[in-house]
């Protein structure tokens, strides 16, 4: 029995994972950040009437979206040999995610009506001043229950990072397992923080999607 | 002479193959009350709405004061007028919107006080204050600080001609601005544009089914069908006596409903 589980070595474990369990946080923070201001950046971008901004933008997110994480991950590490793999890592989930958000975005800047453009037009805002007076406000209100369900997927995908030598919560884990041979405890913690942190997050998400709608 | 305030010169306008305007003239001077009636279709909002650029001609001429709006001719070519240039003729023209259309996330005060801020720079302590005037004078006072989902859509309605009377508008236009409202509240929003029309002259064109309001309010009358103006008068003998056929057609239907 205590071969499966051993409270001692769950006890010993979990320092180690709580501190990757911090770069997890701070991948995810710091990734959502960039997604959710380069996916904005995306969309208004991608409504310019300008087709040399336009189709060559409309390539980069579709190939960003279509290739895995994990590739992208590995192919930056790879290519960007000045940057630390944590910088790395966070860009590149970033960007990623900012595909995502940018689709949210459009869908939110669709979402408001007309009308609002034509009273903002009537009453002769300029576009800047219409955008972000009057667009903005109300498309982000719409588009933050979409932004807090990607946020959680970037958490969950956070593991990925191991691929390029980031130290976070899921690779403590298998560092901890590789030099003890064991995993049970490391990974069933990790299980249980990943729930426990995603969980309710979740339900605040479905939360704002029931009040925002 | 003055320049008529609103000049349209052969104005063009089509939907994919449908023509709603074909080649429509008529003018309208200052401080006139001119409501368009007829059937639906027969292109009385979208006169409105090309007077507002939410719409694009497709030939002709818009000229506001006499001068050009949209369009201007350069030799025998007619090119459109540079967004800069539409925005300081489009400054004197203001329209309220079946709908209402106010900005949801902003509070009655905030949506008339933004333009005026951000348009025409008058301070923000001075919108403020004409705002409040603006919303006593359409009765909603104690409303500044709402938010306009709060509100009735006669309520928003009234907040929304607040909002367009608070750029000054050398022309208003209304496009059925009571047709969105449930029976009760439409007295109240007639109350508050008839009392625009007496104490100000500020130039109006309105389409609307309100007959009586027509009547009370404007001074010509212009019956369309199928983009043209079948028939002109003022609202006396429009209503009473109209001479065409189509209009006495429609006016029948209409007031029986």
């Amino acid at each position: 029995m205590s071969d499966v589980w051993s409270w001692q070595r769950a006890a010993d474990v979990l320092p180690f994972i709580l501190e990757g369990f911090k770069v997890t946080l701070l991948a995810t923070f710091v990734g959502t950040a960039i997604a959710a201001v380069l996916g904005l950046v995306v969309a208004l971008a991608r409504r310019s009437s300008n087709r040399w901004l336009t189709v060559p933008l409309g390539v980069a997110v579709e190939f960003v979206r279509s290739t895995p994480l994990l590739v992208q991950l590995v192919f930056a590490y790879l290519l960007l040999t000045d940057l630390s793999a944590m910088t790395i890592g966070f860009v590149v989930l970033g960007v990623h995610y900012a595909t995502y958000m940018s689709e949210v975005y459009r869908a939110g800047i669709d979402a408001v009506p007309r009308g609002q453009w034509e009273a903002a037009k009537a009453l002769n805002l300029p576009r800047a001043r219409t955008w972000r007076a009057v667009v903005l406000p109300q498309a982000v209100r719409k588009t933050l229950p979409g932004l807090g369900n990607y946020a959680i997927s970037m958490f969950k995908e956070t593991p990925f990072l191991f691929a390029i030598g980031v130290v976070e919560m899921f690779t403590a884990a298998e560092q901890y397992g590789s030099r003890t041979f064991v995993y049970t405890e490391a990974l069933t913690l990790v299980g249980i923080l990943f729930l426990v942190a995603s969980y309710p997050t979740s339900l605040l998400v479905r939360r704002l999607e029931t009040r925002l709608a | 002479m003055a320049p008529p305030a609103i000049e349209l010169r052969g104005v063009v306008k089509r939907f994919g193959a449908n023509t709603v305007l074909d080649g429509l003239d008529f003018s309208v001077a200052k401080g006139d009350r001119v409501t368009l009636i007829g059937p639906s279709g027969s292109g009385k909002t979208t006169i409105l709405r090309l007077l507002m650029t939410l719409e694009e001609s497709d030939a002709g001429l818009i000229l506001v004061d006499g001068d050009p709006y949209t369009h201007e001719m350069k030799g025998r070519r007619r090119v459109a007028l540079s967004e800069r240039r539409r925005s300081l003729v489009r400054k004197r023209v203001g329209m309220v919107f079946q709908q209402f259309n106010l900005f949801p996330n902003m509070t009655v005060l905030e949506n008339i006080v933004e333009a005026p801020v951000h348009v025409l720079g008058i301070s923000k302590e001075q919108a403020v204050h004409r705002a409040k005037e603006l919303l006593d004078q359409v009765g909603l006072g104690d409303k500044a600080d709402a938010r306009c989902t709060q509100l009735s859509g006669g309520q928003q309605q009234r907040v929304a001609i607040a909002r367009a009377l608070a750029m000054d508008p050398e022309i208003l236009l209304l496009d059925e601005v009571t047709s969105a409202l449930d029976p009760e509240l439409v007295a109240d929003v007639l109350g508050v544009l008839r009392e625009v029309a007496e104490t100000t002259d500020i130039t109006m064109l309105i389409v609307t089914h309100e007959m009586q309001f027509a009547r009370d309010v404007s001074n010509r009358v212009l019956m369309f069908d199928h983009g043209r103006i079948v028939e002109e008068a003022d609202p006396e003998t429009m209503f009473s006596a109209p001479r065409e056929e189509r209009t006495q057609e429609f006016l029948k239907a209409v007031l029986a409903g």
